[in-house]
């Protein structure tokens, strides 16, 4: 397709010197500090829908943002124009909005001896993920559909099998002489199929696979067979009582509260008081075996970056071992708010003042198999999927939509759906009472099977 | 020749006859249809957190998409430097979805005529920031001066002008300015060991005259402090199925999740939606009428046009409980044999459009809201939702309250904790049992979420009665 006649090193040194040159006219405009960052990527994207190309898509764009301070008041601006009028109006905007902003005296760029990238080879960015001619990658996301399909007679429609492929870099810039870049690079394959009873009753699921390289990127037939796997375990779902029994969280859906465990350590959340573990650094807040990690640092990780969204490196920091919270993830911002250091995470959008974003967040496996886990239930449910945002971060309330298999005498048995499961989050971190062996990631944040006790399950 | 064409014909220096040359050279390789996007968009933002002005911010962007149609095939491209080479460029890459020989665009445009929904003369983007400032500032002091438990208030204000021209090979040629402003508030309040918190917010496409007259951050900070304080408060919901009633307005999501998004015509075409092939049978009681209207003045689901350049209009979704139709964009109504209905939809020139809803909402009933309240022995009454999900293939949804009571004997009483509600999309309107005669629309802060891509719109119902819903609690 599209062909680029420069180099990639060309590329580089152009985005450098803007992201450089940037923050110096932005000082000597008027800007007491400055910090410039220009993200360029490109994408390619193909869905195939019962054995027909259904979309193609290729594309490229890049922008630029920059956040100035005129002592401590800050502002920040954004553009894709990258004219040499574009870039004049990105400089004086935010120095002007910087004038008209508050004064606020933990409003600072990081200190400069806290600058710097982690070393080596993080195994972040492959250009095979482009290697393939466009023909074959079509024929990735034909490939995880019909496998799918073909995988049982009631298997009848499909929301299609997907090949995407994307590679980004990003350069950041500081007026502490920081300037640091990196890329990535990611392919992925999915399928959605949709299964359908005897009755008409239709039931869709899917699976995906996401990889930095083509290389260890899963067959498009394995991803094509689980998401048939987990479609058709559905079909027949029915509602339940109400009750109260244990839940087994499959590892999909126990990701998502490790999510919830992410918002609640933010330091933003926790400077306004806005997560229920504000102001509980150093207390048992979840189940004795329970550990939650975040690194940044791990190679080909897929929240790996080798400095954060304020040129801080990243790095591994225990949040919460054996129960006891041991860290809140910070930017420089937040851990000035707290009288803390920061510990890595600005995660910086174009636009807006860094937020925290996690690296690699996980909670760590344990030693049972999820067959261990659910053989040990007489009556319970098994969850594979939530629906709906029903969680309160500030006290912690959980109400969530649920779908999932009924657990009988240790054995997974019927569907069940349109039923939901509620709690609190910090019953729920204590009442997690085993944790499986089956830690892989899929995506930044990982958790392993899990078994919580003593939620209840609203139904018929 | 109107303002908005200048800006891409001016400041772009874009030609008719440029036009035509990229709609050639997208159905360079045949197709059935080409489309080109322009969006140019700017935005503010500024926001008071801890009675400071901590954050403020403003952004450009612009682009141009280009879409191939061939069959069900889409082939798509955009570029964000309005270059002639860089879309000749894009144009190449979306015409690799057909396979044939050259088609041409019809020589010259025809321009629709469009409504006028919304202000486009002092576009609310280019008011005096000092006001805006102003405005974040009195929303904080409100809110704290409400109650002393009110501890933390945040407020934002959000703007931004979007100027679209879309070009069709069939001859379409629309162009739209479209504002869009909105404020938000939220506050934590404590207790003693007691939290919680309050979310309140609204706006249009409207310009900031706006909250300076009609919603005042006044309106929205009561409205963040009085949830959290309420919330201190809170008890345990039930759970279990029992009688549901939803307050006026925002609690409308229950239609957008129920119903909407399995009426949007892509799932109906591809058979994938729990809604497919049931045109003219049953979904609601016979007390239901539901409409998508995207042309209500100044709403945030409102446009002049859609992002395929069709007049927006006022769908009839259920006509007393019958299901009359699907929401469709060009590509489902051409497939499917049906009216367009104006509502493709997408969130910018890096994304293809697909059916979106506008402003959904329940027309009023003849109940009063007193009696419907009355009418219920032991259940829950929902006046304000979070977020809601549906899965579209099994139709069950959920939309999770922020602020609900027990109803008692016909009487209001506690207030309740966050709880989710799920249900069945193509049963759960057919318990509706009465219908209140107090139509409202939500504030305006709506945001609707799919494949990816995230549109505004609006959601409305009067106060409705559902004889069984499940209420997602803890308590037996």
């Amino acid at each position: 397709m599209a062909t680029n006649t420069q180099t990639i090193t060309e590329v580089d040194a152009e985005l450098r010197d803007l992201a450089a040159s940037v923050v110096s006219r932005a000082m000597k405009a008027g800007a007491t500090a400055a910090e410039a960052v220009v993200r360029e990527g490109s994408e390619f994207s193909t869905v195939v829908r019962m054995g027909e190309v259904e979309t193609l898509k290729e594309s490229g764009s890049r922008a630029i943002g920059l956040r100035t301070f005129v002592g401590h008041r800050t502002a920040s601006t954004y553009s894709s124009d990258f004219s040499k009028d574009g870039i004049q109006r990105l400089i004086n905007g935010a120095i002007e909005l910087s004038r008209v902003t508050s004064e606020d005296s933990y409003a600072d760029l990081p200190e400069p001896d806290q600058l710097g990238s982690v070393q080596g080879d993080l195994k972040l960015y492959y250009e095979d993920v482009y290697s393939l001619p466009p023909e074959q990658r079509i024929d990735y996301a034909r490939r995880a559909e019909r496998a799918a399909l073909e995988a049982d007679p009631r298997m009848k429609n499909s929301d299609g099998g997907s090949f995407d492929a994307a590679i980004g870099h990003k350069v950041l810039a500081n007026s502490h002489g920081f300037l640091g870049e990196f890329r990535r690079s990611y392919c992925s394959v999915s399928a959605a199929p949709i299964a359908q009873d005897e009755n008409g009753n239709m039931q869709r699921d899917y699976w995906y696979a996401l990889a930095r390289t083509m290389a260890t990127l899963e067959s498009p037939e394995s991803v094509g067979h689980e998401a048939a796997r987990r479609t058709l375990r559905r079909l027949g779902s029915r509602k339940i009582a109400s009750t109260q029994v244990p839940i087994v969280l499959d590892p999909t859906v126990a990701e998502s509260i490790l999510d919830n465990i992410f918002e609640a350590v933010d330091g933003g959340a926790i400077y306004r008081q806005s997560s229920f573990l504000a102001n509980k650094l150093g207390e048992q807040v979840a189940a004795g075996n329970i550990t939650v990690v975040d690194d940044g640092t791990m190679p080909g990780g897929f929240g790996t970056e080798p400095f954060d969204g304020e040129g801080v490196p990243t790095r591994r920091t225990v949040v919460i071992e054996n129960g006891v919270l041991k860290s809140y993830l910070l930017n420089t911002y937040t851990a000035k708010k707290l009288g803390m250091k920061t510990t890595g995470n600005a995660s910086r959008g174009l636009a807006g003042p860094p937020s925290i974003g996690a690296g690699n967040f996980y909670l760590q496996k344990g030693d049972r198999t999820p067959q261990q886990i659910i053989g040990n239930i007489k009556q319970g449910l098994y969850v594979f999927q939530f629906l709906g945002f029903g969680v309160n971060m500030v006290t912690g309330d959980f109400s969530r939509g649920v779908s999932g298999l009924w657990i009988e005498n240790g054995e997974l048995t019927y569907p069940v759906e349109e039923v939901t499961v509620a709690g609190n989050l910090k019953d729920m971190l204590n009442n997690i009472s085993e944790i499986g062996n089956d830690l892989k990631f899929r995506g930044s944040t990982a958790a392993p099977t899990l078994r919580i006790d003593g939620m209840t399950i609203a139904g018929e | 020749m109107t303002q908005n064409q200048n800006l891409f014909f001016q400041k772009f220096g874009i030609t008719p006859n440029d036009l035509q040359r990229y709609l050639g050279e997208a159905l360079s390789a045949g197709g059935d249809y080409a489309d080109l996007y322009f969006e140019y968009l700017t935005s503010t933002s500024i926001s008071v957190d801890e009675s400071i002005v901590k954050s403020a911010s403003q952004g450009i962007s612009a682009g141009c998409g280009v879409r191939v149609l061939a069959g069900e095939r889409t082939g798509y491209a955009y570029t964000d430097d309005l270059a002639p080479e860089k879309i000749l460029r894009a144009a190449r890459t979306a015409a690799l979805i057909a396979r044939g020989p050259a088609k041409s665009p019809i020589e010259g445009f025809k321009e629709n005529l469009n409504h006028q929904l919304y202000p486009v003369a002092s576009p609310s983007a280019d008011a005096d920031i000092a006001a805006k400032l102003e405005l974040v500032m009195r929303a904080d002091r409100s809110a704290r001066a409400y109650d002393p438990r009110v501890v933390q208030v945040r407020a934002g204000y959000f703007d931004e002008m979007r100027q679209i021209l879309v070009i069709g090979s069939d001859g379409t040629f629309a162009s739209d300015v479209q504002p869009m402003a909105r404020f938000t508030v939220s506050t934590i309040a404590k207790s003693g060991e007691n939290s919680a918190k309050g979310v309140a917010g609204g706006g249009g496409r409207v310009g900031i005259d706006f909250f300076m007259t009609e919603k005042t951050p006044e309106h929205f900070a009561h409205d963040a402090a009085r949830q959290a304080i309420i919330q201190l408060g809170a008890v345990e919901a039930p759970a279990g199925e029992m009688e549901v009633v939803l307050g006026p307005g925002w609690p409308g999501i229950l239609l957008h999740e129920a119903i909407g998004h399995g009426l949007e015509a892509d799932f109906n075409r591809k058979g994938t939606s729990a809604f497919s092939g049931m045109v003219g049978k049953r979904v609601a009681s016979d007390k239901c009428t539901v409409v998508d209207n995207g042309t209500l003045p100044s709403r945030r689901g409102s446009i002049n046009v859609d992002d395929e350049g069709s007049p927006t209009q006022n769908t009839v979704l259920i006509e007393k409980g019958i299901l009359k139709g699907y929401l469709s964009d060009k590509l489902s109504a051409k497939l499917m044999g049906m009216p367009d209905t104006g509502n493709g939809r997408r969130e910018s020139y890096a994304h293809i459009p697909m059916p979106r809803m506008t402003n959904t909402y329940m027309l009023a009933g003849d109940d009063s809201p007193e009696d419907i309240i009355r009418s219920v022995k032991r259940g829950v009454y929902a006046v304000n939702f979070g977020g809601g999900q549906v899965d579209i293939t099994n139709g069950k949804f959920v939309f999770s309250a922020s602020e609900a009571y027990m109803i008692e004997d016909g009487h209001v009483t506690a207030p309740l904790k966050n709880c989710t509600l799920i249900g069945n999309g193509p049963d759960a309107l057919t318990k509706v049992s009465m219908v209140g005669n107090d139509l409202e629309l939500d504030e305006g802060v709506g945001t609707c979420g799919k494949d990816g891509q995230s549109v505004p719109v609006g959601v409305g119902i009067p106060t409705l009665k559902l004889d069984s819903m499940t209420v997602g609690g803890t308590a037996r």
